[in-house]
């Protein structure tokens, strides 16, 4: 693993454990917590706060120190988590979140924003605690200073009990030294027992005394000893030449290595037999009892997961979808061969289908992701968009659990942002002019995720003013998008938020408006095969809904012909499909048709010409129309010439090839090999629709200047 | 021989370096997510030095350090204590659970594997 390949997992990580942390500190809030709860808060910060600390993050692990230390506060009972203390413990969260985001984008941290909490933090803790909590980091490695002259230093070491009972190994003490120097090792054995049934295993009968020699000071022995001083009985000191009693004397009844110039290797053989296994292993009948009879409560496991690489599952996404239109193709084979007896090979077939569409949906669910996360990250977002502008608002999040694509959960991310921001800015209403309109002086916003039949609906709803539609089409007007007496709908008006150039820069302010407009929200949804959708009620509040498909790859198709050509148009922007009668069909103009249904007026759109194409037939009656949702018409209908099949089909980009070709969201390849477009049904609606509005217009110039 | 390390700690993080790190000093790694898990993998493997994260889910530090040392397998097996803590009164703790040697992250690369080698005889 590279260092960035770990800096990038530990970004990841931080993610996973800001989503515990949420988690518990809303348990918290909402009295559900237990000790696990607030020791699960703590951990995910002083996981953050330890692997921050590798990567020298110093912001972060500055950060999360001070919160870790209230957290401690808090999981000793030392502090209790009061609705003061919790608020800051949120806010805490959040900073700890941005400090998080600001260390991967690299850039520093807005002590603006941390100083304050810092301090509030620190305001729970008492003088005493705080002083105590001078951080800092123990440097492991030691440095020389100066170049002493070299000395010889006599090193005396009696392990104990302790010290064999904490996993240490005098041979292996005596080895370092030697690493440092050359040494002369003796050992002292006249605490040994005389008696062997009174010899106890792991009792300190000897002492070393080992006189390292080539030292600059005693630091490196110490290092040696750096866990264990406190565990035998040691000294260290410089040699006394002055001293008679030089090293190895009288006392010292077994001289092991008496040769200065020729350090002996000090391996276990050439030690008294009885201290080589400090690690004498128990009686085997001890075994099962201390083992087996360990039978705890039950333990939660970490949930145990697999981390792939995301290209192995693209490339296993890609073969699925080779694998459903090899199943369309033997499909066709079948048909085409008009096989006798053919009623079990179809119910083979079925399962065939029934199996791929399984191993489709197995290899999707390794992609999909809850967007939990993302939900944190904005509840994230709304508290402080809420804080920046002074408004009083509940956020709710509802769905969490919804798992979307990867790739959809990363590039929602800023879309949502957005369109939060907006709702808290622009959407709900300060304090006072809730209080004006009898609504309860704190606003709701509510950003759930849903699935519903093949797709995910993210709504964001907020029970603010509403659109005010009066001044957006005033806004539209201005910059020339409409003409300032077009008729529009209230639908139509609220779809002009999301016209390229429609900016709100009137109403700016250091919230939204940060040059991102809503059409850069739509292209990204767009972007991602989806749609979004407005509803408001004036003083009601606002609707936005997102809906996305569940897969990226995968598409449900109508399969349609058209001029000759077979082409596809995706299943979920169908409402119905209708041969119309004479009596559904209107006119307009010279070519513009209209089909009645339910009493409205709906735009047809020639699919043939609008391709430059000719249709097979030219009497709508004898064509098929396909009524579609769409943004900017809202509803049209679709004239083709017939419907052949509905499957599913791999959606193939054809903008590396060819570029972005306006109508044509991608390609596919049907059972018979041959390629099919896939239509864009939105984009090819907003061209009408642009049309529609130029006729009008040039309509209302030609009756102007008639008159 | 390499010798063989088993790495606990619940952050993947820090398995991740410590991996990375001891790895490339030549020695052999096991890693475990927490407590339970890191003493299930100890009766498992033959772990030369066993270095544990003090704060887990499940079973901390002190809980494995006390598993390792009442068990029936290896129990003086050599076992250093990954803390963010540089305090005596951890230090007390450890020691009283068995603990060989403590390393305060974030850990400095090759003061951790001097140790290791120190502890390990390798």
């Amino acid at each position: 693993m590279t260092d960035s390949a770990i800096l990038d997992a530990f970004f990841e990580e931080c993610e996973d454990l800001l989503v515990a942390l949420s988690d518990g500190l809303e348990d918290m809030r909402e009295g559900r917590a237990d000790s696990e709860t607030v020791n699960a808060v703590f951990r995910a910060v002083h996981s953050i706060k330890g692997a921050a600390g590798a990567f020298s993050l110093e912001d972060l692990v500055g950060f999360a120190h001070t919160f870790e230390t209230v957290l401690d506060e808090v999981r000793s009972d030392k502090l209790t988590a009061d609705d003061d203390l919790l608020r800051v413990l949120q806010r805490a969260g959040d900073i700890l979140a941005n400090l998080v985001d600001a260390a991967r984008d690299d850039i520093p941290a807005d002590r603006d924003q941390v100083d304050p909490v810092i301090e509030e933090l620190q305001s729970f803790l008492g003088t005493e605690a705080a002083a105590e909590e001078e951080f800092v980091f123990e440097a492991l490695s030691l440095s020389f200073d100066g170049a002493a002259s070299a000395a010889r230093y006599v090193v005396r070491f009696k392990p104990g009990q302790e010290f064999y009972a904490t996993g240490n190994d005098p041979v292996l003490f005596i080895a370092a030294l030697q690493d440092l120097g050359p040494c002369e090792i003796t050992v002292e054995k006249t605490e040994l027992p005389e008696d062997f049934d009174s010899f106890v295993w792991n009792e300190g009968y000897l002492t070393w005394q080992i006189i390292v020699g080539d030292q600059q000071n005693d630091l490196a022995i110490r290092e040696v000893f750096q866990f264990a001083e406190d565990l035998c009985e040691l000294q260290i000191a410089e040699e006394d030449l002055d001293e008679d009693a030089p090293a190895g004397d009288a006392d010292l009844a077994d001289v092991v290595a008496p040769d200065v110039d020729t350090p002996v290797d000090v391996a276990p053989v050439d030690l008294p037999p009885v201290d080589t296994p400090p690690a004498a292993p128990a009686p085997e009948a001890d075994a099962p009892s201390t083992a087996a009879a360990k039978t705890e409560k039950p333990v939660k496991r970490a949930a145990s997961t697999l981390r792939v690489d995301p290209e192995r599952v693209d490339r296993l996404i890609n073969a699925v979808g080779e694998l459903i239109i090899n199943q369309s193709v033997i499909s066709q084979r079948i048909d085409e061969a008009e096989l006798p007896n053919s009623a079990e090979l179809y119910g083979d077939l079925d399962d065939y289908k029934l199996l791929a569409r399984e191993i489709q949906e197995g290899v999707m669910a390794i992609r999909a992701q809850p967007v939990k996360p993302l939900f944190q990250r904005m509840l994230r977002i709304g508290r402080e968009a809420a804080d920046a502008t002074g408004k009083d608002v509940n956020l709710i999040t509802e769905g969490e659990g919804t798992e979307v694509d990867k790739i959809v959960v990363e590039r929602l991310a800023d879309p949502l942002t957005h369109m939060i921001r907006n709702a808290i800015d622009h959407g709900i209403e300060s304090p006072e002019d809730r209080a004006a309109t009898d609504k309860p002086k704190t606003g709701t916003l509510r950003l759930t995720a849903s699935q519903r039949s093949g797709s995910i609906v993210i709504e964001i709803i907020d029970d603010g003013a509403g659109l005010n539609r009066k001044r957006i089409k005033q806004i539209a007007v201005e910059k020339g998008l409409v003409s300032a007496d077009a008729t529009l709908s209230e639908q139509e008006i609220d779809h002009l938020l999301f016209a390229p150039g429609f900016s709100t820069a009137s109403v700016v302010t250091n919230l939204s408006g940060r040059g991102v407009g809503m059409d850069v929200v739509k292209t990204a949804i767009t972007a991602l095969g989806g749609r979004i959708a407005i509803s408001s009620v004036a003083g009601q509040g606002t609707t936005f809904s997102i809906t996305l498909p569940l897969t990226l790859a995968v598409m449900d198709g109508m399969i349609i012909h058209i001029g000759g050509q077979t082409m596809v148009v995706p299943i979920a922007s169908i409402l119905e499909t209708i041969r119309p009668s004479p009596a559904d069909l209107a006119e307009i103009g010279l070519s513009n048709h209209l089909l009645r249904i339910r009493g409205e007026y709906v735009p047809i759109i020639d699919l043939a010409s609008r391709l430059g194409i000719a249709p097979r037939a030219t009497a709508l009656t004898d064509r098929v129309l396909l009524l579609l949702q769409t943004e900017s018409v809202s509803q049209c209908a679709l004239a083709v010439d017939d419907i052949l099949d509905q499957r599913q089909v791999v959606v193939k980009s054809m903008k590396g090839s060819y570029g972005e070709i306006s109508g044509i969201s991608g390609a596919t390849i049907l059972g018979d090999g041959k390629i099919a477009l896939i239509i864009d049904p939105e984009a090819i609606a907003a061209v009408q629709a642009n049309e529609l509005n130029a006729q009008v217009t040039a309509q209302r110039e030609v009756s102007h200047a008639a008159t | 021989m390499s010798a063989h390390i088993l790495a606990i700690d619940d952050s993947r993080t820090i398995r991740a370096l410590l991996t990375a790190t001891l790895e490339k000093a030549g020695f052999a790694v096991t890693t475990a997510v927490d407590g339970v898990d890191g003493v299930e993998k100890f009766q498992q493997a033959q772990a030369d030095l066993v270095i544990t994260d003090v704060n887990m889910p499940n079973k901390d530090g002190f809980g494995v350090i006390d598993d390792i040392r009442q068990g029936s397998v290896n129990r003086a097996v050599p076992v250093l204590v990954l803390t963010t803590e540089s305090g005596a009164a951890l230090k007390e703790r450890a020691r009283k659970a068995g603990a060989t040697g403590w390393i305060v992250k974030p850990f400095d690369d090759d003061a951790l594997v001097s140790v290791i080698r120190r502890l390990t005889g390798t």
